[in-house]
């Protein structure tokens, strides 16, 4: 074999080509050329490569990598899909901009396209707190929007404005607004007691009680009204009705008497544009508790429609 | 290593192809192959134009293939993605449908329906107008590449590529209206999918008719493998009868030593007009498609020299057997009865009813309900429960229809839609669905104040005359059960 290495190879007689120089069992392997096909194909494939590296972003350096001469990003290509996808979308957001809100339900194809935004937006930002079904939670008091109990009204206007000003948030003059005063101290553990069976008789869950009912009267009718029933406009629940935000037991009763707990919601004026504040409205008003809108005012917070 | 049984210079491993240069050839069997060449090219052209009448809420095109609207339209038959299995039947039906071809005349597929037989037996007569005949066909092959040869070629292989498009162009007409697509292709506002289609289409006809040809038949495609084990000596073929033929001869010869020497004069006429370029005398073999035109050439030569026809012919090998040893072979339409034959008529029919079947009792409405269970259930605030529900109604007349919805299972329970207010909450409602249409309806289920969970069901019964029904069981969910 060494000296083969040395001068010309020997070749194999059938095929006049060389040996590569090993063997296996007398089975030796003969150097055939690639096939010119295949060879052409690997340096274009060569020449395409160099190409890439110049035009793309190819190699790592220190603090970033070579940029290629295209120009071409990742991020780039994400934002040409992201602001192609907002142009096809632009058309039905320039409707629901200019569409008075409350005539929305009466066209059906906008409104599905913008209850179908609002979901999409709903997923992102309101999940959160009031979860993926819009349940809500009672343990954490965050509200059911399903459900027909609106605090602070449910018509597809006072939902628009409670989402763009929210609730008891510091720094919006327009934010819905309102305090239960602790009546810890007050009322002696008695009076109280008397009190929780009167707030749990107004909807059936227990007996009268003469005590309470006087003492709710004198403290609670103010805002709550005389027979329970709530005041939108202070955000002052309905006690008359079957649901508890916070629960319906004797402590949990007691525990809001005397030292109330009262949710808070971020403003998302600012966070979010009008346009998919609008959609979200649209959307909670459709979960199934939504109100009809009754009157159309100039201004908006006198439109609201706070009818039971 | 060095074998000395080895040869110098080894063989080829593979056979350079010889270009087939077919003959012209006049006869019953080319005459057949014409019509059906005709009848075959017509029902591809024709058929997207045919129209169909299905009122105004469909297309009106008999045979069309509606990927965007996921629909099949076939004359009077409609079929949703959810139906695919009839298509899948039909390939069933087809593929025994060639087992029963197959068993019963061969392969006669090959012989005269295959596409790329057809488009094959088009180009070769292109050849032939633009070349000649297969004499001068094969001298202009032969001969040096001159001005003369290179306009010929040019001009024979722009007919094989306008051949080529209308084949590609016509095949996109079956997936959309006829012709807007036949107007909008021209006028360049057809969709990409639609040129890229016709490119193709016309690449591979342009290289599979006008090139490759018989290579197609004999390397490429799996069937004749497939027919080769499905043949057998009860399967008629097209077959050169050796035991009458052999010695061959030529006609004076013959008359020098009468009784020397068989019917096959040599005259090579089978080989000349064989498509495939093949000799049947060498026996039934793979490259044989079974066109039968060697049929018509030795029956003429058969017929000049006053000696019968039938030296090729369509024969099963046992009928040979059976001429050979002197005895009469079975009539033909034994021939074409024989057990295995009626095995694969039966199934292939039994499929055929069974599609038709449930093509004719199929119901054009169906129901699906989704409970929401996220959450599962709500309580108002006057105490009731309410549930939610996705309901699809799907109706495939190509007509709206007037569809009611019932509530069962739930004594006081009432339901709305988001386009029927609460205000006519009720246990049925009547629902327009579109025509030909799936329509997704949000239902709100309430029942009263300390309901308990319940089984109920919702039915739909269409108001029309056919009152198709669909009942669909689901749960109602209420607290206190979790």
């Amino acid at each position: 074999m060494a000296n083969e290495r040395q001068g010309e190879r020997r070749k194999d007689e059938a095929t006049n080509t060389a040996f590569v120089g090993h063997e296996w069992d007398g089975i030796e392997e003969l150097d055939t050329p690639m096939p010119r096909w295949w060879l052409w194909t690997f340096y274009i494939t060569i020449i395409w490569s160099i190409a890439y590296v110049i035009a793309y972003p190819a190699w790592p350096l220190l603090e970033k990598g070579t940029e290629g001469v295209l120009g071409w990003t990742s991020r780039g290509q994400l934002a040409e899909a992201m602001s192609a996808a907002e142009l096809a979308r632009a058309d039905v957001r320039e409707q629901i901009a200019v569409t008075p809100l409350e005539r929305l339900p009466e066209d059906s194809a906008l409104l599905a396209q913008a209850v179908a935004g609002g979901r999409a937006a709903f997923l992102v930002n309101c999940v959160q707190c009031h979860g993926s079904g819009a349940a809500g939670s009672q343990e954490l008091g965050y509200p059911n929007l399903n459900d027909d109990d609106w605090l602070w009204g449910g018509d597809i206007r006072a939902i628009e404005y409670t989402l763009t000003h929210g609730i008891r948030q510091q720094g919006d003059d327009q934010t819905r607004l309102s305090q239960m005063p602790a009546y810890a101290g007050a009322f002696t553990p008695q009076q109280t007691g008397a009190l929780v069976d009167h707030v749990l008789s107004l909807s059936d869950l227990g007996p009268a009680n003469a005590e309470g009912a006087l003492l709710f009267e004198q403290n609670c009718a103010l805002c709550h009204g005389a027979n329970g029933q709530g005041d939108r406009n202070f955000g002052a629940p309905n006690l008359a009705d079957a649901i508890w935000l916070r629960g319906s037991s004797r402590a949990a009763v007691t525990q809001q008497i005397l030292n109330p707990r009262m949710g808070m919601m971020p403003k998302w004026e600012g966070r979010l544009d009008p346009v998919t504040i609008r959609m979200l409205a649209a959307y909670v008003h459709s979960l199934g508790g939504g109100e009809d809108f009754v009157e159309v005012a100039a201004d908006p917070e006198v439109a609201v429609d706070e009818q039971p | 290593m060095n074998n000395p049984n080895r040869p110098a210079q080894p063989e080829k491993l593979y056979e350079a192809r010889k270009t087939v240069h077919n003959k012209r050839i006049d006869g019953r069997f080319r005459r057949f192959k014409w019509l059906l060449m005709i009848v075959t090219l017509a029902i591809y052209y024709i058929t997207p134009w045919l129209r169909w009448d299905r009122g105004p809420y469909a297309p009106d095109q008999a045979v069309l293939v509606d990927i965007a609207n996921r629909r099949f339209y076939m004359f009077g038959i409609e079929i949703w993605p959810h139906e695919f299995y009839y298509v899948a039947g039909l390939l069933i039906m087809a593929g025994i449908g060639l087992f029963l071809v197959t068993s019963a005349v061969g392969r006669a597929w090959c012989g005269y329906a295959c596409p790329q037989t057809v488009w094959t037996d088009l180009f070769q007569h292109v050849d032939r107008l633009v070349d000649g005949d297969r004499n001068a066909r094969m001298r202009l092959e032969a001969a040096p590449w001159t001005w003369g040869k290179v306009v010929r070629r040019g001009v024979k292989w722009a007919i094989y590529l306008a051949i080529a498009f209308a084949t590609g162009g016509a095949w996109i007409l079956y997936f959309a209206d006829a012709p807007t697509l036949f107007a909008d292709f021209f006028a360049l506002d057809a969709a990409p999918v639609a040129y890229a289609t016709v490119a193709v289409l016309t690449l591979t006809t342009f290289t599979l008719g006008g090139f490759m040809r018989e290579q197609v038949c004999i390397y490429m495609c799996p069937w004749p493998r497939i027919q080769s084990a499905m043949m057998d000596e009860k399967s008629l073929t097209v077959t050169y009868k050796d035991w009458r033929g052999e010695p061959r001869g030529s006609v004076k010869k013959a008359q020098k030593k009468p009784g020397e020497f068989g019917d096959c004069v040599d005259c090579l006429q089978c080989v000349a007009v064989c498509p495939t370029g093949i000799d049947i005398r060498e026996g039934p073999q793979i490259g044989c498609i079974t066109c039968a035109l060697c049929i018509d050439a030795c029956d003429k030569v058969m017929a000049d020299i006053g000696r019968p026809r039938g030296l090729i012919d369509y024969a099963t090998l046992e009928d040979c057997a059976a001429e050979a040893a002197g005895k009469t072979p079975k009539p033909v339409w034994k021939t074409l009865l024989h057990p295995r034959t009626l095995i694969y008529l039966g199934v292939w029919s039994a499929i055929g009813l069974g599609l038709l079947f449930a093509l004719g009792t199929r119901s054009h409405t169906d129901l699906t309900v989704s409970p929401d269970r996220n959450p599962p259930f709500m309580l108002m605030s006057d105490g009731s429960i309410r549930n939610s529900y996705t309901l699809r109604l799907r109706n495939m007349e190509s007509r709206p229809r007037q569809m009611e919805v019932a509530l069962e299972g739930l004594p006081v329970g009432v339901f709305w839609t988001d386009t029927i207010g609460q205000g006519e909450a009720a246990a049925r409602q009547t629902i327009t669905v579109p025509a030909d249409a799936t329509l997704p309806v949000r239902a709100y289920v309430k029942a009263p104040r300390g309901a308990a969970a319940a089984d109920i069901a919702f039915t739909l019964t269409s108001l029309d005359e056919q009152r198709e029904q669909d009942r669909v069981e689901t749960g109602f969910t209420a607290p206190g059960e979790q």
